[in-house]
């Protein structure tokens, strides 16, 4: 059993070792602290000058990244909570993005903003926010998430693969899970980009979920009470690329399908997710595609008005036992 | 434009009065109720103490004015009490319970209480606070903001100080100098001074090294009427020192360099200088957040966000 984060931090030691074009910056993300999650541990130490700590500079950094790529290297910046990438807006969309083709002609921009995401910790308004969907629909950009199933070092190999910038989220409670583990009740398997988690032996879905990386948990639990105490069977897809949005696949014979999104309510992953499943799927959908969200709402420091406002596995539990009642 | 007031002369006698002694105490041990809250598991999220540097909002406090309005960051709590010494309010928004300042939804970073304002993000509040000090100013009220010499590596900062300085508006910037941003050393994320960058938008830049809070107020007035009167921005810079961790127990430094910030610190000065005086009212003031503590953790939580996370009227006015 391996913890999410350390599992993180074994594939950045990987990438490093084996690509010697790649650099990471953030802040504290040296030893001995090892990043605010430590999820950068030992790399510094490891990778000498490749590894730097970095002043609060967000908006800098991902420049920083954008022109060590430009420059033919990789990089990886890390913004310390995802909730300041809003500080690297411009650089993000305006240059990395948009470079890759404003000059006629492709330019590659291997850079990988990784960014510790979500709520259930007690950290307020300003350090708790899933803001994907700020960033759906930026031309050049993609978007990744971190899952309990995903192998991270695939994924970041991938993202440097595109040869454009990506933003790679990482929920900061899924850090503190193990890789993998989905209790006894559920069996997985990852086609392609997609997570496939399932009962095993329990034939086709009542309901098939969809959600992302930070949402698995919460997601099971929902679950694991939707089968033992109202006897539905759920079966759940996880992407680990958000956007554009991967082919998510069987659904075609899907009762109903729901999409759990940890973001607030509007202009929302989810409804992304529904918009791409919605020509597919018409005239079999028995009934509109259910989208559960966090509320529409800042993120409260005080955990018990802050669990009222992001979704939560009841949550979950009631959309899917109301869309089949 | 830069004054540097001459190093402390360790005065073994530093004069403080009850009041200021009262509100230096309430603060230190207000933050060590709650590292020891933490431990017990009690409360949630994270908090960053400002063990150490209590005495310079302390020292500020009786420069500001009612009308003043100060803007707070991340390490807020000294702030807030220095300014209003209600630790029921604060410690209930802390703690999510009733009768929080901001009903449980901000917590230790997001207080707006009268002219009282922090935020976590940092370097946010120095374009709000110039906005605030562009309103206020011929006023003779002003603007003050606590910032952290790491927060100087934010863009935002440059571009307030240079409309700050173009407009000539009421700001004071207090920058808590403890050579530290979360692990990162100064040394190692900032490039020349805060006196050069403050020099280079032709704003004033005041060094204090002392911990004596008389002594840092002396030399500070004139300066702060000064903003008040012309009105003209004003960079204060403060050497001081974190003496606990970043936010809990993720201090990487070494137990040499720890050692050698308890040195500096206020609090054994301050004992030896009137131990009996010192011992009462440090006695008082544990007693008073001990009360504080058991009373607020007695209370029910927070009601429900829905009054907090109403939409605003135009009326809510501070
Ligand atoms: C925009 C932004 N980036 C990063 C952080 C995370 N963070 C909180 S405090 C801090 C260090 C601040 O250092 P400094 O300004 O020196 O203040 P100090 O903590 O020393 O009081 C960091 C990196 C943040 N809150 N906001
Ligand atoms: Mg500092």
């Amino acid at each position: 059993m391996t913890r999410v984060s350390e599992h993180l931090n074994q594939a950045l030691h990987d990438l490093m070792e084996s690509d010697p074009s790649v650099h990471l910056l953030g802040e504290d993300v040296s030893d001995p602290y090892g990043g605010a999650f430590k999820v950068t541990r030992g790399l510094s130490s490891r990778f000498g000058s490749r590894v730097r700590s970095t002043p609060l500079s967000e908006g800098a950094i991902a420049g920083v990244g954008a022109g060590l790529a430009l420059a033919g290297d990789k990089a990886i910046v890390e913004i310390m909570f995802s909730d300041f990438v809003a500080l690297a807006f411009d650089q993000i969309t305006n240059f990395a993005a948009k470079s890759t083709s404003m000059y006629g002609r492709p330019v590659p921009v291997p850079l990988v903003v990784r960014c510790p995401t979500g709520g259930n910790r007690g950290y307020g308004p300003t350090h708790s926010q899933n803001p994907q969907k700020h960033f759906i629909g930026v031309p050049g950009l993609s978007l990744f998430e971190m899952t309990p199933f995903h192998d991270a070092g695939d994924l970041l190999t991938r993202m440097f693969e595109l040869a454009r910038p990506c933003l790679f989220f990482e929920d900061k409670v899924l850090y503190t899970r193990q890789m993998h583990d989905t209790g006894d009740l559920f069996r997985f398997e990852v086609t392609d980009d997609v997570a496939r988690v399932y009962v095993d032996g329990a034939g086709p879905p009542d309901c098939t979920l969809v959600t992302h990386g930070g949402l698995v948990h919460r997601t099971l639990d929902a679950m694991r009470a939707l089968l033992l105490e109202d006897e539905l069977v759920c079966e759940l897809l996880v992407p680990a690329q958000l956007y554009p949005v991967p082919h998510l696949p069987g659904l075609e014979d899907a009762p109903h399908v729901c999409v759990v999104d940890d973001g607030t309510e509007g202009g929302t992953w989810a409804a992304e997710v529904a918009t791409a499943l919605y020509p597919r799927l018409w005239g079999r959908l028995r009934r509109p595609i259910t989208l559960v969200n966090s509320a529409d709402s800042v993120i409260p420091a005080a955990p018990h008005l802050e669990r009222e406002v992001l979704v939560q596995a009841g949550h979950i539990r009631a959309a899917v036992r109301e869309a089949l009642s | 434009m830069t004054v540097t007031a001459a190093a402390p002369p360790r005065s073994p006698r530093p004069a403080v009065s009850d009041q200021d002694l009262r509100s230096l105490l309430l603060i230190r041990h207000f933050e060590r109720a709650l590292l020891r809250l933490f431990e017990r598991g009690v409360l949630s999220g994270t908090t960053h103490t400002c063990l150490g540097q209590e005495y310079v909002p302390v020292a500020l406090s009786a420069l500001l004015r009612d009308d003043d309005f100060v803007f707070s960051n991340h390490r807020g709590h000294g702030h807030f009490l220095a300014r209003h010494p209600d630790p029921d309010g604060l410690l209930a928004e802390i703690m999510g319970r009733e009768g929080a300042l901001c009903g449980g939804v901000g917590g230790s970073q997001h207080i707006y209480h009268q002219r009282f304002l922090s935020t976590g993000v940092q370097g946010e509040s120095l374009p709000v606070a110039t906005g605030v000090a562009l309103k206020l100013a011929g006023t003779g009220a002003l603007a003050c903001a606590y910032i952290g010499d790491g927060t100087w590596g934010e863009g935002a900062v440059y571009e307030a100080l240079n409309m700050a300085s173009l407009w000539r508006v009421p700001l004071l910037v207090v920058v808590e100098h403890n050579g530290i941003a979360q692990s990162t050393p100064t040394s190692v994320q900032m490039a020349g001074t805060i006196a050069a960058r403050a020099a280079a938008f032709g704003v004033r830049h005041h060094h204090i090294a002392s911990t004596d809070v008389d002594e840092i107020r002396a030399g500070l007035a004139p300066l702060v009427d000064a903003v008040r009167a012309e009105p003209s921005p004003l960079v204060v810079e403060f050497a001081t020192h974190r003496l606990g961790p970043h936010s809990k127990g993720d201090d990487t430094r070494s137990p040499e360099e720890i050692r050698r910030v308890r040195e500096s610190d206020w609090y054994d000065r301050y004992a030896e200088a009137d131990p009996e005086r010192f011992a009462r009212i440090d006695g008082e003031q544990r007693d008073l957040v001990e009360r504080v503590v058991a009373e607020v953790s007695a209370r029910p939580a927070a009601p429900a966000a829905s009054a907090a996370l109403a939409t605003p009227s135009p009326e809510a006015r501070p």
